[in-house]
C-alpha cells in the first residue's frame, strides 16, 4: 500500500470579479504579476512539506515559465531539499497534475517519498470561456509509503486518447479548442470507463464513495459519470467554478485537497481528470488524516483575496495588453554565476548569524557589524520565520506592473533586517508594525531570464 | 591612528562653475573645457603651470582620459575617481591632499556629469552583474523613509512635517532664483510645493532635487604661496569622508532618523578645524539637499540644531538665505540639479564666492567660516564627506 502522507494548496490573492470585467459571473483567481507556476508550487509546496523530508520531487503544469530548463529545480532550490534529491517535470496538458499525483503514489511502492507540485497559470483569449472559466492555483502532496498515509490509495485506472480537442503551439499565447461537442463525444464514454475500472480496480462500490471530485479540460465530459455510476449530488465535490475556475494542472488535487481538509477517516474518494483520455484514482482516508493536513486549507485561500482588480491590469499582467512603460531603465538579467554562488540566499532564504554576538544578517556576511568576528556565522533559514514592518514607503517612480511598488524595511521577530519589497498588499492599509510573512516570487524576467526571490506579504 | 587634517595648508586660488540645466547642446568634454579654462583665468595661470589633476566623475567615462583628452593635457597625471554623490567632493580632497605632502605645487580638481543623455527620470546607477535580489528602491523612496520616522520620533504631525519640507524646498528655490548659474531659476510657492504630484512617500516632486548636466573646477596650491595667484584665497581647515558599514539595514537599533556616517564625517572635520560650536561658529553651509528631509534630518547630524529641533529652526528662517546660518545660499541642489561629479564642486564655488565677497545679491555679511557636505548612499547606508574652509589663516 502506498498513498498521500501529507497536501498542501495555495490560491493567489487576487480574483477578477467576471460580472466587472463582463465575462459572466463569480469570480477567478489570478496569479498576481509576480506569480508564476513555479512560484505558486513553491507556496504550495511550503505548506505540503511542513518539515518532511522527501527524495523524490515531481513537477506538473501547462505554463512552464521555461521551456528549456528544469523549472523543478528553482522549486527544490526555494523549498531548500537536498541536492540529491531525484527530480522530474510533468507536462503537455492539465492531466498531468493527477498523473503525477499517480504516479507519485505508486513510487511509495519503491520506497520513495515524493513531493509532487502541480501547478498552473491558465490564460485564455480575451472574452472566451478559457478566460471566463479558468483560475490560477497550485497544490502539492507528499506521497508514500501506506503505514504512513493519510490517504491510501485503493485503486486507478488510466486512458490515453489520441484527440485534436485542446491544442497550443509552442510560442502561442491561447489554447485553442476544436468544436466542444466532438471532445465530448469521444471523452465522454472514455472517462465514464476510466472510472468503473478503478474503482473495480479498488474494490469500491459507487454508493460508498464519500466524495467524487470530477475533472476535465471541458466539463461536459464528465458529466455523464454521475448517472452512470448511479452517484448522488451530495457525492459530488463542489468543482469550484464560481470563486476559482479550472487551475489547470493544479485542479484535480486542489479539488482532492478541498475534500481532505474535511474528510473523515475511512472515506473513500474517487478523484478523476480527463484531457486527451483519463486518469482516475480511489483514496481512502485514514485515522491519520489530522496530521498530515495543512495549516491552511482551500477554504483559507479562498476566502483571503482582493476582487477589485482591473480587468486591463489582468490583461496587463499576462502581457496581453500593451502598455506605456516608465521612463526607467528595463530591468537587467541576473547574472548566472552570482545566482550559483548566492544560490542558498536566493532560493532557500538562507541568511547567517554571528556564533559570537548572534547578530542575524539577511543576505548572509561573513564580517560582523557588531563584534568585528570574520567567518563566525552560521547559516539560518528566514522563510518561515514572521517578520513586521519597521518602515515603509510607497514608491511612484519604482518599475512595477502594480503601481506604487510598497517597498518595507522588516525585522525578523528572531532577529534579522532587510529592506523588502511587499506583495499582496493595499498600500491604503500598510501600517508600521504589520505582521508579515515571507513569500516566493518572479520579481521580473529581464532579457529571457526568470528572477526570483523572496517578498514579504501581510499574514494570509 | 589619527585624522589629522591638513588645516591652513591648502588654499584654493581660483575657481570656475558652468551653468547648470539641460545642455542638451554640449557633451561632458565641453562642459570640462569650460570649466577647465575658467579656473585657470580665474587663478592667472597657465595650463601647463598646473602639475596634476583630479578629475570627478560618477559615469560621465572612465578614467582620466576622459580630461586629458578633452583638454589636450602634455602627459600629465589625471586620476579620475568616483565615491557616489561625494564624487566632486573627494577630488578636491584628493588633490588637496597631493598638495599638502609636497609631492606637486599646483593641482586642479575637476568634476562633470552628463546625465541628461540618458532618456530617463531620475537618476540611473550603473551597477556589477547581480544575483537579482538587490532592492529595487529608487532614490526618493530610500529618502522618504526620513519622514514619517522624524515625525513618529519627536511627535510631529505628518501635516506639520510637509509644511517644513516645503519650506525647505521654498527657501533652496529662492536662493536659486538669485543665481544666474542654476537650473532652476524661479521662486516656487509653498502652495506649488506642497501640492506638487506624489513620487515616494510623503515627497512630492518638488521634494526631489533635479537632474542635471554641469562641471566645476577649482586650483589649489600649498597655503604660503596662494598670495602668488591671489589677494583672496580661501583656505581648508578640514576634509572629512565616512563610508558606513551598512548598519542601518543590520541592526535593528537604526531608526531612520539620522546618518550615522554624516555625524562621524562632521564631528571628524569640526575637530580638523578647531571648531567646537558648529551652531553658532559656521557662517554658512553648502549640504546635500537630494531631498527636502534629507536637509532636514542633517542639521540635526551636523550640529546646526538640537535633536528633534531642526524643523521648528526651518519654520523660523534659521536657515534662510537672511537667516543667523544660511544654508545652501546658492539654491543647493534643489536649484542645481545633480550633476553627481560635479556637485561637491559646485558647493565649494558658492564658499569661493561667499568668502571672497563675490556673491552679488546672495552675499552673506561677513562669513568667516563655510562647511560644504554630501551623502551618496541612503538613510542607513551611505558615505558622507564634510569639509570646512575659511578666508583666514588661523
Amino acid at each position: 500500500m502506498s498513498g498521500i502522507l501529507r497536501y498542501g494548496s495555495y490560491i493567489p490573492y487576487f480574483r477578477l470579479d467576471r460580472q466587472a470585467a463582463g465575462i459572466g459571473r463569480g469570480e477567478r483567481a489570478i496569479a498576481s504579476y509576480d506569480e508564476d507556476s513555479v512560484s505558486m508550487a513553491v507556496e504550495a509546496g511550503r505548506q505540503a512539506l511542513g518539515g518532511a523530508a522527501v527524495d523524490t520531487l515531481m513537477f506538473a503544469t501547462t505554463s512552464p515559465p521555461y521551456a528549456e530548463k528544469l523549472n523543478a529545480a528553482a522549486i527544490s532550490a526555494a523549498l531548500d531539499l537536498p541536492a540529491q534529491t531525484r527530480s522530474l517535470e510533468l507536462g503537455g496538458n492539465s492531466r498531468m497534475g493527477l498523473a503525477g499525483l499517480l504516479l507519485a503514489s505508486e513510487l511509495g511502492h519503491a520506497g520513495r517519498t515524493t513531493l509532487v507540485c502541480a501547478s498552473d497559470v491558465v490564460v485564455g483569449a480575451p472574452g472566451g470561456a478559457r478566460e471566463r472559466e479558468s483560475g490560477d492555483a497550485a497544490v502539492a502532496f507528499v506521497t508514500g509509503a501506506g503505514d504512513e498515509a493519510i490517504a491510501r490509495l485503493l485503486g486507478s485506472a488510466s486512458t490515453t486518447a489520441e484527440v485534436l480537442d485542446v491544442w497550443r503551439l509552442p510560442g502561442d499565447p491561447f489554447a485553442r479548442q476544436w468544436e466542444e461537442r466532438f471532445g465530448i463525444e469521444i471523452l465522454g464514454p472514455v472517462s465514464v470507463d476510466t472510472a468503473k475500472r478503478a474503482l473495480s480496480n479498488a474494490g469500491v462500490e459507487p454508493a460508498s464513495l464519500a466524495k467524487v471530485v470530477l475533472d476535465a479540460t471541458n466539463r461536459r465530459d464528465v458529466a455523464d459519470i454521475p448517472r452512470a455510476l448511479g452517484l448522488k449530488s451530495e457525492q459530488l465535490a463542489d468543482p469550484l467554478v464560481d470563486n476559482l475556475g479550472r487551475t489547470g494542472a493544479a485542479h484535480a488535487g486542489l479539488l482532492l485537497a478541498q475534500v481532505l481538509d474535511t474528510a473523515k477517516p475511512g472515506d473513500r474518494i474517487l478523484v478523476l481528470s480527463t484531457a486527451d483520455g483519463c486518469d482516475a484514482l480511489v483514496f481512502e482516508v485514514t485515522d491519520r488524516i489530522a496530521s498530515g493536513r495543512p495549516a491552511r486549507s482551500v477554504a483559507h485561500w479562498l476566502a483571503s483575496k482582493r476582487t477589485d482588480l482591473p480587468y486591463n491590469n489582468y490583461l496587463k499582467w499576462r502581457g496581453i495588453l500593451p502598455f506605456e512603460p516608465p521612463r526607467r531603465p528595463d530591468p537587467s538579467r541576473p547574472a548566472a554565476p552570482v545566482m550559483k554562488r548566492h544560490e542558498r540566499w536566493k532560493y532557500a532564504f538562507h541568511g547567517s548569524r554571528c556564533v559570537q554576538c548572534n547578530q542575524g544578517y539577511l543576505p548572509p556576511q561573513r564580517v560582523c557589524v557588531k563584534c568585528g568576528a570574520v567567518d563566525n556565522m552560521k547559516e539560518e533559514p528566514f522563510a518561515h520565520q514572521p517578520c513586521s514592518i519597521t518602515t515603509f514607503t510607497l514608491d511612484h517612480l519604482a518599475y512595477s506592473l502594480q503601481p506604487p511598488v510598497i517597498s518595507t524595511v522588516v525585522d525578523f521577530g528572531c532577529g534579522g533586517r532587510m529592506a523588502c519589497e511587499l506583495a499582496d498588499a493595499d498600500p491604503k492599509e500598510v501600517g508600521i508594525g504589520d505582521q508579515l510573512e515571507m513569500t516566493f516570487r518572479r520579481f521580473y524576467t529581464g532579457e529571457g531570464v526568470h528572477n526570483y526571490f523572496w517578498k514579504a506579504r501581510p499574514v494570509r | 591612528m589619527a585624522s589629522n587634517g591638513i588645516k591652513d595648508q591648502v588654499a584654493i586660488v581660483g575657481m570656475a562653475c558652468t551653468q547648470f540645466g539641460e545642455h542638451w547642446d554640449r557633451d561632458a568634454s565641453d562642459m570640462l573645457i569650460e570649466a577647465a579654462t575658467d579656473a585657470y583665468k580665474s587663478a592667472g595661470v597657465e595650463p601647463n603651470d598646473v602639475d596634476a589633476y583630479w578629475l570627478g566623475t560618477f559615469a560621465s567615462g572612465v578614467s582620466g582620459l576622459v580630461f586629458s583628452e578633452a583638454l589636450k593635457t602634455p602627459y600629465k597625471p589625471v586620476t579620475r575617481l568616483e565615491n557616489m554623490c561625494a564624487t566632486g567632493s573627494e577630488a578636491i580632497r584628493n588633490a588637496a591632499y597631493a598638495v599638502a605632502s609636497g609631492a606637486y605645487d599646483l593641482v586642479m580638481a575637476v568634476g562633470v556629469e552628463k546625465l541628461k543623455d540618458g532618456g530617463y527620470s531620475g537618476l540611473v546607477v550603473p551597477s556589477p552583474a547581480g544575483d537579482g535580489t538587490e532592492s529595487s528602491m529608487t532614490a526618493p523612496a530610500m529618502f522618504s523613509l526620513l519622514a514619517p520616522a522624524y515625525c513618529k520620533k519627536y511627535g510631529v504631525d505628518e501635516g506639520q512635517l510637509k509644511d517644513v519640507l516645503s519650506r525647505i524646498a521654498w527657501k533652496n528655490h529662492v536662493a536659486g532664483a538669485k543665481n544666474p548659474k542654476a537650473q532652476f531659476r524661479k521662486e516656487v510657492s509653498m502652495d506649488t510645493i506642497c501640492k506638487s504630484p506624489r513620487v515616494a512617500g510623503m515627497f512630492g516632486v518638488f521634494d526631489c532635487s533635479g537632474v542635471a548636466d554641469g562641471a566645476a573646477a577649482a586650483i589649489l596650491c600649498r597655503a604660503e604661496d596662494a598670495h602668488k595667484y591671489t589677494d583672496r584665497p580661501i583656505y581648508l581647515k578640514a576634509f572629512s569622508i565616512a563610508a558606513g558599514p551598512n548598519e542601518g539595514f543590520i541592526s535593528g537599533d537604526y531608526d531612520f532618523t539620522t546618518f550615522q556616517e554624516v555625524v562621524v564625517s562632521a564631528q571628524d572635520a569640526y575637530k580638523q578645524a578647531g571648531i567646537t560650536n558648529p551652531r553658532e561658529q559656521i557662517s554658512m553651509a553648502e549640504v546635500h539637499d537630494c531631498f527636502t528631509a534629507t536637509e532636514l534630518v542633517l542639521m540635526e547630524d551636523m550640529g546646526f540644531s538640537e535633536r528633534g529641533e531642526g524643523w521648528r529652526d526651518v519654520l523660523e528662517g534659521r536657515f534662510d538665505g537672511d537667516g543667523a546660518q544660511p544654508i545652501n545660499p546658492d539654491g543647493g541642489l534643489k536649484s542645481f540639479g545633480h550633476p553627481i561629479g560635479a556637485s561637491g564642486l559646485r558647493m565649494m564655488y558658492e564658499m569661493w564666492l561667499q568668502l571672497r565677497g563675490e556673491a552679488g545679491p546672495r552675499q552673506i555679511a561677513n562669513p568667516k567660516l563655510g562647511l560644504t557636505h554630501n551623502l551618496g548612499g541612503q538613510p542607513g547606508r551611505c558615505v558622507s564627506f564634510v569639509s570646512i574652509v575659511g578666508n583666514e589663516i588661523g
